[in-house]
């Protein structure tokens, strides 16, 4: 084996159990047709997408699905909670989504209002307690806040998925000292879950020592998903390597990368 | 609230109906257009599991959420 194929093949990573290749998890809301969405999908190398949980539409149920486009055989789907604003009303979604995919690994996320979507986290801990009691595999959508993480992590959530901006706004990694102390202080996996708005944002998530990055609107919404997902991949690749590479120290001023000495 | 005409009053997904009564939740789902294996039931708050669809029968005054999975990020 090469150096080139070492880097590459030791650096899988597992969460509840399931061992992944891509660190990229991406959502499939937002896109323009189901076709778009299946050729982002594809372009990102993801393994895990995350998908709602709807009623049926009961006066057209011959309108395509999700399913029919994207494989659930193929893709570990992540069943989430959005749009819940009770830990109730998020139990109840995903007690619904294990019965419709038959699988325990879950997104938890409980908002606290409409304007910011940020994250209700008394709602949040109580709903991941009763979810992991019934069996559930949540992973948890939560605060960048280092304390709520570990107290997340304590109720049984199998993977911490703090925001780096609200969802939706694109602005990308607001704290960088809190994501850090959250990565240092974890003992399962961390994902940055929205708030990426450009590639850069992914690598800085991932230098951060992030275990992956989970996004939506940074690439539904780009001018070009499908070459933007593909611009995710790299990313996430990227940062990810710089991570495990270890980065330079930083200078407060200039140092010569040529040779002083034989100057003429 | 059962009729004389042995119809059921159920209300699935916010919506009210009526259906015949004795029919099994599995083709309460078919007469829906509904395929079982791609949706979820919950009935009166209640997951009914997949594998007794076919056994449960519709109650008068159930209340039904069926869903499924869609796009979301």
């Amino acid at each position: 084996m090469n150096a080139m194929n070492e880097i590459e093949a030791s650096d899988s990573w597992s969460v509840a159990g399931q061992s992944f290749t891509s660190r990229l998890i991406v959502g499939t809301g937002k896109y323009k047709s189901f076709e778009q969405n299946a050729a982002a999908v594809e372009a990102s190398g993801a393994e895990i997408v995350t998908v709602a949980v709807r009623r049926v539409n009961v006066s057209d149920p011959n309108q395509p699905l999700l399913t029919d486009f994207i494989d659930p055989k193929r893709y570990t789907y992540l069943p989430n909670t959005a749009g819940c604003f009770t830990a109730e009303d998020a139990i109840r979604t995903l007690r619904l989504a294990r019965e419709a995919g038959g699988w325990e690994l879950v997104k938890l996320e409980v908002l606290g209002e409409a304007k910011t979507l940020y994250p209700d986290m008394r709602e949040t801990l109580k709903a991941t307690e009763v979810l992991v009691a019934e069996g559930f595999k949540p992973m948890v959508y939560c605060v960048d806040d280092p304390i709520a993480a570990k107290q997340l992590e304590e109720a049984g959530a199998v993977a911490i998925m703090p925001l780096g901006a609200p969802i939706g706004s694109g602005l990308g990694i607001q704290n960088r000292v809190t994501i850090r102390l959250i990565v240092e202080g974890a003992g399962v996996p961390v994902l940055v879950d929205a708030g990426v708005g450009t590639a850069s944002d992914a690598a800085v998530a991932m230098e951060l020592g992030c275990d992956g990055v989970l996004m939506n609107t940074a690439i539904a919404e780009a001018k070009d998903p499908i070459m933007m997902a593909r611009a995710m991949k790299a990313a996430v690749e990227s940062g990810r390597l710089a991570y495990r590479a270890g980065r330079m120290g930083q200078r407060r001023y200039a140092d010569p990368s040529s040779p002083l000495a034989g100057l003429i | 609230m059962t009729t004389t005409d042995g119809t059921l009053s159920i209300t699935v997904n916010g919506q009210h109906r009526r259906v015949t009564g004795g029919i099994t939740i599995a083709e309460l789902a078919a007469e829906l257009g509904l395929v079982p294996e791609k949706v979820a039931v919950e009935r009166n708050l209640e997951i009914v599991p997949r594998s007794t669809l076919a056994e449960v029968k519709v109650e008068d005054g159930d209340d039904f959420e069926i869903v499924t999975f869609v796009g979301g990020g």
